[in-house]
């Protein structure tokens, strides 16, 4: 007989509990999804004040070595030799179709480069890195290290009471620093649109972490279903909704992340998986892109709705949707033939047999607060 | 009048009208009910036929209508204040009266214990 696999625990497992959390199975991880506010008061409070997040199913790896920026080059087409020491920068490992196999942060150290790789894909990533570059710097997964994201615009007055000096971050920098007496590596970014930090820790210190900045009166527990719906309105995409191995990054609208350097005419162009197909369509464009949509009526509208224009022509596909607690309306991500991707044109969503108006807006639904340099 | 419930986790009085809504459980396994979708008042359906949607921020979920009956009056202030269905599901979050055909139908429902002990199975 085969048995399911049984769930995996983070290491805050029994604080989510104890906090009264509506477990859920993600990723091979049982995962709070709320606790007992509920989504839109976790999702509020987050664009409020501050938000703790256990996203310690995350995979955290450590590349090391002279060759290890050249080698993580060779399989993602985003600039990392040129990334200085305590700079972070968002990438993605791409397939020789230039599909995605899964976006990542990549964080320079003093001596290694900080991977943090989603769940689903920890173990392909982590097989893909050591298949591909193994032999040219050493990958190393770090199983024993948690990983929390404070968010939130109090997360600067509430942080700085366990160290002062994360106030010297500043969005995507990182830092080696003690926390509570625990040895962390914090970043100042997230997926939540707001100013905040990710806060790398030692498992057995995390839970003793997590309780000293939930004593604090900004902070209170957020879960993956807040952690949705604050990304959506702040157009980031999520990797197996928004983006999988079929879509490059310039229909996904990441091209941002592709720096000069690593495009036609620079230095170290080319060299990683897909590079062919990507470049082309960086100077041609692509059939289809990743557009935001915001609803006009009050009806959600949600992944895998088809997206059509007046006489009936399906048009595109959303990928993501909800209807958004900030924005107080119905809010998508979606892929729309490009010539049809006009900011401020109308398409319809099908939903149960009803056309629901959507209108073409810019992402993100909400703007950003990162606090830059 | 007595409160019935189906195991699809909607409640039925036997007033008439009928009224119908969603259990607590139901309510609480959706989370943040953000929307709903009622029926016309007129439109007629059979047991366990979709008479409307839920939806929460999460996910959507289908209502079942738990007799044959038409529909004869919706719940205008769930419509405007979809979390009524969280905060009071059982009184202010109701969803319509029904004019039931055939009130042998109320038989096969459950009762309160039998369906607290679906739920507690489940």
């Amino acid at each position: 007989m085969s048995l399911p696999a049984a769930l995996s625990k983070t290491p805050l497992h029994a604080l989510h509990l104890e906090l009264g959390a509506k477990m859920v199975p993600f990723a091979g991880y049982e995962m709070p999804v709320n606790y007992p506010g509920g989504i839109i008061a976790e999702h509020k409070h987050c664009r409020a004040s501050a938000a703790l997040f256990d996203v310690s199913h995350m995979g955290q790896v450590r590349l090391i070595g002279d060759n290890a920026a050249s080698a993580l080059e060779s399989l993602v087409p985003v600039d990392i030799a040129g990334l200085a020491a305590g700079k972070q920068r968002y990438a993605f490992f791409t397939n020789s179709a230039g599909g995605i196999l899964d976006d990542l942060m990549v964080t320079r150290r003093e001596n290694d480069l900080l991977l943090v790789v989603n769940a689903a894909c920890k173990a392909a990533d982590i097989n893909h890195l050591v298949t591909n570059i193994g032999h040219r710097c050493t990958v190393q997964p770090l199983p024993d290290r948690a990983l929390l994201a404070l968010q939130g615009p109090k997360a600067v007055d509430a942080l700085p009471r366990l160290n002062p000096e994360v106030t010297t971050l500043t969005f995507m920098t990182g830092k080696t620093l003690a926390l509570a007496g625990a040895d962390c590596y914090i970043t100042r970014s997230g997926y939540t649109g707001e100013d905040g930090f990710e806060i790398s820790v030692p498992a057995a210190d995390a839970e003793a972490l997590a309780r000293s900045l939930l004593a604090m009166p900004e902070v209170r527990p957020a879960g993956l279903g807040a952690r949705d719906t604050l990304r959506l309105e702040a157009g980031l995409c999520l990797y197996g909704q928004d983006m999988n191995a079929n879509t490059t990054p310039v229909q996904a609208g990441l091209t941002w992340a592709i720096q000069k350097v690593r495009r036609v005419g620079g230095a170290r162009h080319g060299g990683y998986p897909g590079a062919g197909v990507i470049d082309a369509q960086l100077a041609t464009g692509t059939t289809h892109k990743r557009v935001g949509l915001l609803g006009l009526e009050r009806v959600p509208v949600r992944e895998g709705v088809r997206l059509v224009d007046a006489l009936g022509h399906k048009l595109g596909e959303v990928t993501s949707g909800t209807l958004a607690p900030s924005v107080d309306q119905p809010i998508a991500m979606a892929y729309l033939a490009s010539n049809h991707a006009v900011p401020r044109s109308e398409v319809f969503a099908e939903v149960r047999g009803k056309r629901q108006p959507m209108r073409i807006v810019p992402l993100p639904f909400v703007p950003h607060r990162y606090v830059r340099g | 009048m007595t409160t019935l419930f189906t195991a699809e986790h909607e409640w039925i009085t036997t007033d008439t009208p009928a009224i119908v809504g969603i259990t607590v459980h139901a309510q609480d396994a959706l989370g943040d009910i953000v929307f709903v979708d009622l029926p016309a008042v007129g439109a007629k359906f059979n047991q366990g036929d979709v008479a409307g949607v839920v939806e929460s921020v999460k996910a959507a979920a289908d209502l079942y209508m738990p007799v044959t009956g038409e529909v004869v009056e919706i719940n205008e202030a769930l419509r405007d204040d979809p979390s009524l269905a969280n905060s009071d599901p059982l009184d202010t979050g109701w969803f319509f009266k029904v004019r039931v055909a055939d009130a042998t139908q109320f038989d096969k429902l459950l009762d309160a214990p039998a369906y607290d002990e679906l739920v507690k199975k489940s």
